[in-house]
């Protein structure tokens, strides 16, 4: 039952790839300082002859917790606020959208994302307009990053017509066209074909027509899960991506469940990061509870990409607050389920041990005090053979909102007051979202037929020699079709 | 491709071996490797790199290298080309092509003789055409290329070598266009792809029988032609269906009921559908032919449908 992702083996393995492999340009100057990037300083980009992938783990998984510490980057303030301001909007608007539903105003399938609002902030906040990003079922708050208004998504949550899919695709299908947000798919892995289009084009644009942003290539984010990552879709993704040194950034988004089936139990080999080295890419894995660690990360694989060094495999190790879906009940993870062998209260234990050891040292009577011993050993075994862990309670502590605000007061870059003044506006803008999307129309019949094809002579040629999409009642929505 | 740089083509062996059929062949030395992709064997993944590269303003033609093949890609043809345009609330056009050979060929087995038209023909936006002589297939591609809907165009594996004088100069033909073959006054034959050969076999039996067949390659797969149909049938009251799709399910049995829910008034005789057996395609020669439609069985229904 390890739960290898939070062993405390350090490894770094650099996976030598065949011979005969192109030289991989230095990287520019002035590249971060995060562990990825250290790496990839250190054993991939020197190597003449040998093309050498990576599979580097986070410093969390290297069990180095001072040094993750103290491996915060530097933030600035505006920046510390914006991304502050958006996970509170992500989790904000999450919550709102479980009220909603329960008092009836949505319905369906509905995935919430509490707790990996870490993950969405720190990747699509580093991205351009331009940029794409495509998304799962789980995709409201990769929405509100890349900037669709919240009145959109909620309103598209309430089906109505000023959602931002007209009302037509719902929880599950978040698109905008202004915003390069290509979906929102209800089936795992069918949008990282999608995504890898999206960052075909862009190198397409840039070497066919002659197209050229002035910042380098377009870049694509993929996001999905963990069940994803054992479907052949993905498989085949990365294969082409490396392929073709397309300008994508697969990020899995570990929770460790799908539904209710434990990474653990559907995986043979649970290290997704390590995937990637195996179609010679860099497979990076990174705490996903902590935004600036995301962020870090983020802009390596972001800037490899637009400077056309191709794509990355981020494996973001994060948790969801919530069920699968508001129709989850959610019994598997219950507090008292075993999942995790370490546990702080192992250690809790541990500490009991040894105080209590220390103190009957000290003691007059050397039974007492083996007595002592051994029922702290039992207590020890119990929590171990019984894993009395909290899943949800252990990431609960690691929430990144809080996280990230006690950072931002820590290293004074804001006061408690102005963080609380961001979170009066965010609630207000939510409870406008809301308004707007209670007060808005409902789809009418006239808007059924409408965006079946782009091009409505698609419906084909009526028995009266007319196209059917000129029949007048094609724009009533009644026609026969 | 000379005319829209967008347009590019994405399938296994499409480059450097010019296509399993040759129908590439040439356009990666012409356009380079990119422009046509010679892909991994990934056909859900490069069908959905196709519509991802759609919506982001290109215009992808897949080839399948045979069209059995895009059932792997049925998840993005049917959810992704089908229905992204209207999930998307109509944001994002998927123009993509996609096209290959099909149908049963020479001794191919079952795997490689399938008809694709039966399984995709429920998928909501989507448009399907069948080409079937070098006239209508330059035509119809030029078409769907510059469709702003996502087309599927079977081609047909046995069609590939046949010869016809064309002209040299652009002309597009209507997607949604059925073609008069053979103008007629006693029965109506619909029909498309290779079968088209079949039924203008026995078209000529049956014109030395005396008999005067109207015969019509419906090209348009989905949706039906119901003008050019129906005028037909107004005129002959008889109406047979010739097709290559198993019985079960196939476009002639959705062609039958759109002529029922249409034109039921006019008829004189029930419609007749000759169809494949619902069988997988043999290996063995006489078996695979007794699988398909032959002109005998052609001329055989005409005439009893002329009783």
């Amino acid at each position: 039952m390890a739960a290898t992702s939070f062993t405390a083996a350090k490894f770094l393995a650099p996976v030598a790839a065949r011979s005969g492999g192109e030289r991989a340009p230095p990287l520019p100057a002035g590249a971060s300082s995060s562990s990825f990037a250290r790496a990839m300083r250190r054993g991939g980009a020197h190597h003449p002859r040998l093309r050498t992938a990576l599979a580097v783990s986070s410093d969390v998984l290297a069990g180095n917790k001072a040094q993750a510490a103290a491996a915060n980057p530097a933030v600035t303030r505006e920046e510390a606020l914006e991304l502050y301001e958006d996970m509170v909007l992500g989790r904000v608007f999450e919550d709102m959208c479980a009220q909603m539903y329960y008092r009836g105003k949505m319905f369906g399938f509905v995935h919430l994302y509490n707790g990996q609002e870490a993950v969405s902030t720190g990747f699509i906040k580093y991205l351009n307009q331009a940029d794409c990003v495509v998304s799962t079922y789980r995709d409201h708050v990769h929405a509100l990053s890349k900037g669709v208004p919240a009145r959109s998504v909620m309103a598209e949550l309430f089906g109505k017509a000023t959602g931002c899919c007209r009302g037509q695709g719902g929880s599950m299908h978040m698109f905008s066209a202004p915003h390069n947000l290509l979906g929102g798919f209800a089936f795992i892995g069918e949008g990282i074909p999608v995504a890898t289009g999206a960052a075909f084009a862009a190198k397409y644009r840039h070497e066919v027509l002659k197209q050229s942003g002035p910042d380098g290539l377009d870049v694509t984010v993929a996001f999905f899960g963990d069940g994803t990552c054992n479907n052949g879709q993905f498989f085949e993704c990365l294969n082409m991506a490396q392929l073709w040194k397309l300008p994508i950034i697969f990020v899995v988004e570990n929770n460790l469940w799908a539904i209710g089936m434990s990474h653990l139990r559907a995986t043979s080999d649970p290290e997704i990061f390590k995937k990637g080295p195996a179609f010679g890419m860099p497979g990076v894995h990174v705490d996903g509870m902590d935004v600036l660690k995301v962020r870090e990360v983020a802009k390596e694989a972001i800037d490899r990409a637009r400077r056309g060094e191709g794509p990355t495999l981020v494996e973001c190790e994060t948790y969801r607050f919530r069920g699968h879906s508001l129709a989850d009940p959610d019994e598997l993870r219950k507090p008292g389920k075993d999942y995790f062998p370490v546990s702080f209260y192992f250690f809790a234990s541990l500490v009991k041990f040894l105080v209590l050891t220390r103190l009957s040292g000290e003691m007059e009577n050397g039974i007492k005090a083996s007595l002592a011993k051994f029922v702290a050993m039992l207590k020890m075994a119990s929590n171990i053979v019984l894993m009395k862990t909290d899943e949800k309670s252990h990431y609960a502590a690691r929430d990144p909102i809080t996280a990230l605000k006690k950072y931002i007061i820590e290293e004074n870059l804001a006061t408690e007051s102005e963080l609380k003044s961001i979170e009066k506006k965010i609630e207000d803008v939510v409870e406008e979202a809301v308004e707007f999307a209670d007060a808005s129309p409902h789809p009418p019949r006239s808007q059924l037929l409408e965006n079946v094809f782009a091009d409505p002579k698609g419906f084909g040629i009526g028995p009266d020699g007319k196209y059917r999409c000129e029949d007048p009642k094609f724009t009533q929505g009644t026609a026969q079709v | 491709m000379k005319l829209d740089p967008t347009v590019c083509v994405f399938g296994e062996d499409v480059g450097h071996y010019g296509g399993s059929y040759k129908v590439t062949k040439g356009l990666a030395d012409m356009f380079g490797d990119l422009r046509v992709l010679d892909t991994p064997i990934a056909e859900n993944s490069f069908t959905g790199m196709g519509v991802g590269a759609g919506m982001k303003g290109l215009r992808p033609v897949v080839e399948g290298m045979n069209m059995g093949f895009l059932l792997l890609a049925y998840n993005q043809i049917s959810n992704n080309c089908g229905m992204l345009h209207y999930t998307s609330g109509g944001q994002f056009k998927i123009p993509v092509v996609i096209r290959g050979p099909g149908g049963v060929g020479r001794q191919l087995g079952a795997e490689h003789s399938q008809r694709l038209e039966s399984y995709f023909q429920s998928i909501p936006g989507l448009q399907m055409v069948a080409c079937s002589t070098p006239y209508n297939a330059k035509g119809l591609m030029k078409a769907a290329i510059r469709s702003e809907n996502p087309v599927v165009l079977f081609e047909h594996v046995l069609l590939y070598n046949l010869k016809e004088k064309i002209p040299d100069e652009e002309y597009v033909l209507c997607l949604e266009e059925a073609e008069m073959v053979r103008p007629g006054e006693h029965v109506t034959i619909l029909t498309y792809s290779r079968m088209r050969y079949h039924v203008m076999q026995a078209a000529k039996t049956l014109v030395d029988k005396g008999y005067d067949p109207e015969v019509i390659d419906i090209r348009s797969l989905k949706p039906f032609d119901l003008h050019t149909i129906g005028n037909s049938i107004k005129k002959t009251h008889r109406v047979l269906i010739v097709e290559e799709c198993m019985r079960t399910g196939g476009i002639g049995a959705s062609l039958r009921s759109a002529i029922i829910d249409n034109f039921w008034d006019y008829l004189d005789a029930p419609i007749m559908c000759l169809s494949s057996q619902d069988v997988p395609t043999p290996y063995a020669s006489t078996l695979e032919d007794a699988t398909v439609v032959q002109p005998a069985q052609i001329v055989a229904a005409v005439e009893q449908i002329c009783q």
